[in-house]
């Protein structure tokens, strides 16, 4: 058994745990976007870091692949963290604003504009498809290919694949393209809507073009007639 | 030719002694450096000629010839060193060369061919005498004037391969590690960590796994040759270091990683590789000892990033050139999972110099906790640029001034970048900064794999950060978020500040984004990327607040916002009016020609061609 200290408080958890999963365990909210249980730790959205370590030498890392060591001193949202956080997801937000878990993320951070020339992308390259074909549905279809700019996911050439079944579970497991937001005007998309929002079935006429995602409880029902 | 394999130290020692005392100093040699700077500039056509002439006048006996890699002179290729003298001729051309080897062979010295000092403007006979050579200290580059890389019998006359042969034969494993602890040698790829520490933790590996041994030779920093230079010129420095290396740590597999881009360093690395097998250097059993060491040479396929640890070793896993982050280390988890230490080319090859010359004689070289030589890639801005080698602690000023010559033209030098797209730019009222590793960090940059860029008051710094945040978006291997897109905005909003688009809050939004880049990146291409907008913000923010504001690029470099105008000075030759691509210079003979701005695209033909300073850029 390791014992950290997360956020001050000390915990012990068997070696071989990241610094996630201890964090979790303690009740700790971490935001992940690449990360997914029952797959394997990537580290690419880079959301969930942490900061470890004191004074000149602390920095910040992904909690998600870092294995937990003894006496580590963790801090999970110091300023530097959050500062770093929110850069992230608006970066994220000027390239993908239409996925409803970065823009549910975005707006439990409090961001509600971004600052950069704003993009349209499909794809945030998370991983999380490559993962789930390769380990969950042991088919390994897809992949990354290229480098950079040019980065992409998809079959070897592009040629139509010969292991795919066709399962759907990257589509399952994708943040971007489950649950889009279709808001009529992409340029104002970011609404921080369906995190902040008074629910739609309250003042439903206002969001009348807007599409609701939030679980449908007893008083959409008793509205719709 | 076939070699018989040296069955023993003693028949080692036979045969190193034989090669002494066969050699003769004395016999006039023409060496001519022929690395790719060399025989860019025409040394091969050099060796043809003298090859020709040396037959024709049947002086094979009384002349010899030594190819040999890059001196390190490379603003006066091609140029030839005679042994014995020590004379240098710089910049020969064919007919020069037939001159000169009949001056050769009557010992006489041709004045009108010598280098000229461009101060007092005196010839200089010795090379010794140059102050671009005097004032180096040239522990490494020294042997790449007397080796023939693709001889091994020549490195063997030299003393190559003793240390390594007196190290497995007289030598513990425990000692190699302790003595180049002793040498406080710190890895020459740039992070500067310290090779002893390295090597102890590899040895301690003990779980039976393999332990290999990686030499990196993707130098991938743009302007950055030295390594380059080491591997064409004296590829069994590295042989030998990897022997010393694996000995001590209990190595048994070695890996050579060149980048593709190298083709000469490729085949003399594979000739090199070669021949130490065939002599049992190399291999099972070396010199009857027991110890076996097997080194495989790996081509890098074009990818910057690959030069970072764990993306090297994905790469020679054979997969994408991806880093991930550490813990684990490579040293307890490297190739396919075995104990692996990776050390930069110039690393190894100062491990068999640490070891003849013994730790503390090196150590004696350089400065506090800064121990031995460090060879820069002067370029740039610069009159002699070159490879230089200079103990740590030297100041940039002796280096720019000393060493270098100082500018090239009349422009005064603005600043020095080191680090390569890592490091950051040096303004040079900080050129009495001493060249260690702390200092360069303290000032904002990093002493990188030894690039280093001269500046003058022509370069526009702005668009320095964009050419270097160019080359990283375009390098970044795009698996995590913030390196992908933080460089592809960084350079988005650096263009629009180059085009006169940009606006102050943009500069702030660079900075917070750079800062949250450098926190947050998964490698070391990512967490340095951001440091040359923060050091040309820190240092020349007034450049970058003179396109904002003003619209104005004050080094006259940004497209957008420079006008190219003639002036009075103009005589109406008509040189600028037939250089123009694009037609767009008008005017008679004898009067002063104008620029149609409509027209222009700013490419700099006309101002290139003019010898009366008659084309002003504002």
């Amino acid at each position: 058994m390791i014992t950290l200290s997360i956020n001050g408080m000390n915990v012990s958890v068997e070696e071989g745990t990241t610094v996630l999963e201890a964090a979790r365990f303690m009740g700790i909210t971490v935001p992940t976007l690449c990360h997914k249980d029952g797959l394997s730790p990537y580290g690419a959205c880079r959301l969930c870091v942490v900061e470890i370590g004191e004074g000149p030498k602390a920095k910040l890392v992904s909690s998600c692949t870092y294995p937990v060591e003894k006496g580590l001193k963790v801090r999970t949202a110091s300023s530097r963290v959050i500062k770093a956080r929110k850069m992230i997801l608006e970066l994220l937000l000027a390239s993908c604003p239409q996925s409803k878990t970065i823009q549910d993320l975005a707006a439990a951070h409090g961001i509600r504009q971004q600052r950069f020339k704003q993009e349209h992308e499909d794809c945030i390259l998370c991983g999380l498809c490559v993962r789930m074909c390769e380990e969950q549905m042991m088919a390994k279809a897809i992949g990354f290919r290229g480098r950079g700019e040019n980065r992409s996911i998809g079959t070897p050439f592009d040629i139509q694949s010969e292991v795919c079944r066709l399962c759907g579970a990257c589509m399952y497991i994708c943040p971007a393209c489950q649950l889009r937001c279709t808001y009529t005007e992409p340029e104002r998309a970011i609404c921080g809507g369906c995190e902040n929002l008074v629910p739609p079935c309250i003042e439903k006429e206002q969001f009348d073009d807007m599409m609701c995602y939030m679980r449908p409880c007893i008083a959409c029902e008793i509205r719709k007639d | 030719m076939s070699m018989e394999r040296l069955k023993s130290i003693d028949d080692f020692k036979e045969l190193q002694e034989r090669m002494i005392a066969d050699r003769d100093l004395n016999i006039p040699t023409i060496i001519i450096p022929a690395g790719t700077c060399g025989q860019a500039s025409g040394a091969n056509g050099l060796i043809r000629v003298a090859k020709r002439e040396l037959l024709a006048r049947e002086l094979t006996e009384k002349v010899q010839l030594r190819i040999t890699g890059c001196h390190g002179f490379c603003e006066m290729e091609p140029s030839l060193l005679i042994e014995p003298r020590g004379i240098f001729y710089p910049r020969v051309g064919p007919n020069d060369m037939v001159r000169i080897v009949e001056a050769v062979a009557r010992g006489e010295v041709l004045e009108d061919l010598l280098f000229v000092e461009p101060e007092t403007g005196v010839p200089v006979e010795k090379k010794g005498d140059i102050p671009f050579f005097k004032r180096q200290v040239r522990t490494i580059l020294a042997r790449n004037e007397k080796v023939d890389p693709i001889r091994i019998y020549n490195y063997i006359e030299n003393g190559g391969y003793s240390a390594s042969s007196e190290v497995l034969v007289h030598r513990s494993p425990e000692w190699v590690v302790q003595e180049i602890k002793a040498s406080e040698l710190r890895g020459r790829g740039g992070a500067g960590f310290p090779t002893g520490l390295k090597w102890e933790l590899l040895a301690k590996q003990s779980n039976g796994q393999a332990k290999t041994l990686v030499c990196n030779g993707d130098e991938g920093d743009p302007g950055a040759y030295m390594d380059r230079s080491i591997l064409e010129g004296n590829p069994h420095s590295i042989i030998e270091g990897m022997l010393i290396g694996a000995y001590g740590t209990g190595a048994t597999a070695g890996v050579i990683y060149v980048r593709n881009e190298y083709p000469l360093a490729i085949k003399h690395l594979i000739i090199a590789l070669r021949q130490a097998r065939d002599l049992g250097l190399l291999g099972e059993n070396i010199l009857g000892t027991g110890f076996s060491f097997e080194i495989t040479l790996v081509r890098g396929a074009g990818a910057f990033v690959c030069g970072e640890e764990t993306a090297l070793i994905q790469s020679i896993e054979g997969k994408m050139g991806e880093p991930r982050q550490r813990p684990p280390f490579p040293v307890e988890k490297g190739i396919d999972g075995k104990p692996t230490a990776i050390n930069n080319v110039e690393t190894w090859a100062n491990i068999p110099v640490i070891i003849e010359r013994g730790a503390l004689e090196f150590s004696k070289v350089g400065t506090e906790n800064n121990s031995g030589t460090k060879i820069f890639s002067l370029v740039g801005k610069i009159k002699n640029t070159g490879l230089v080698e200079v103990p740590m602690g030297i100041t940039i000023r002796e280096i720019i001034d000393g060493i270098g010559g100082g500018p090239v033209g009349k422009a005064r030098i603005k600043a020095v970048q080191t680090g390569g797209p890592s490091g950051g730019c040096i303004p040079a009222n900080m050129f009495d900064l001493p060249i260690d590793y702390e200092s360069l960090t303290r000032a904002g940059s990093i002493m990188g794999s030894g690039g280093m860029i001269v500046m003058d008051e022509n370069t526009c710094m702005v668009d320095i950060a964009k050419y270097f945040m160019n080359f990283l978006k375009d390098e970044s291997c795009g698996k995590c978020f913030p390196c992908r897109k933080g460089t592809q905005r960084m350079y988005e909003i650096l263009n629009g500040i180059s085009r006169g688009e940009g606006t102050l809050a943009h500069l702030d939004l660079l900075e917070e984004l750079a800062q949250a880049v450098k926190d947050t990146a998964m490698c070391g291409l990512g967490q340095t990327a951001p440091n040359p907008v923060l050091t040309t913000l820190r240092y020349f923010r007034h450049e970058y607040l003179e396109h904002i504001k003003n619209n104005r690029c004050p080094a006259g470099v940004c497209k957008e916002l420079i006008t190219y105008t003639i002036n009075e000075n103009c005589t109406g030759c008509m040189l600028c009016l037939q250089a123009c691509p694009e037609g767009a210079i008008s005017g008679k003979k004898k009067e002063r020609h104008v620029i149609d701005q409509s027209r222009c695209v700013k490419c700099g033909g006309c101002k290139s061609v003019c010898t009366f300073e008659a084309v002003d850029v504002k």
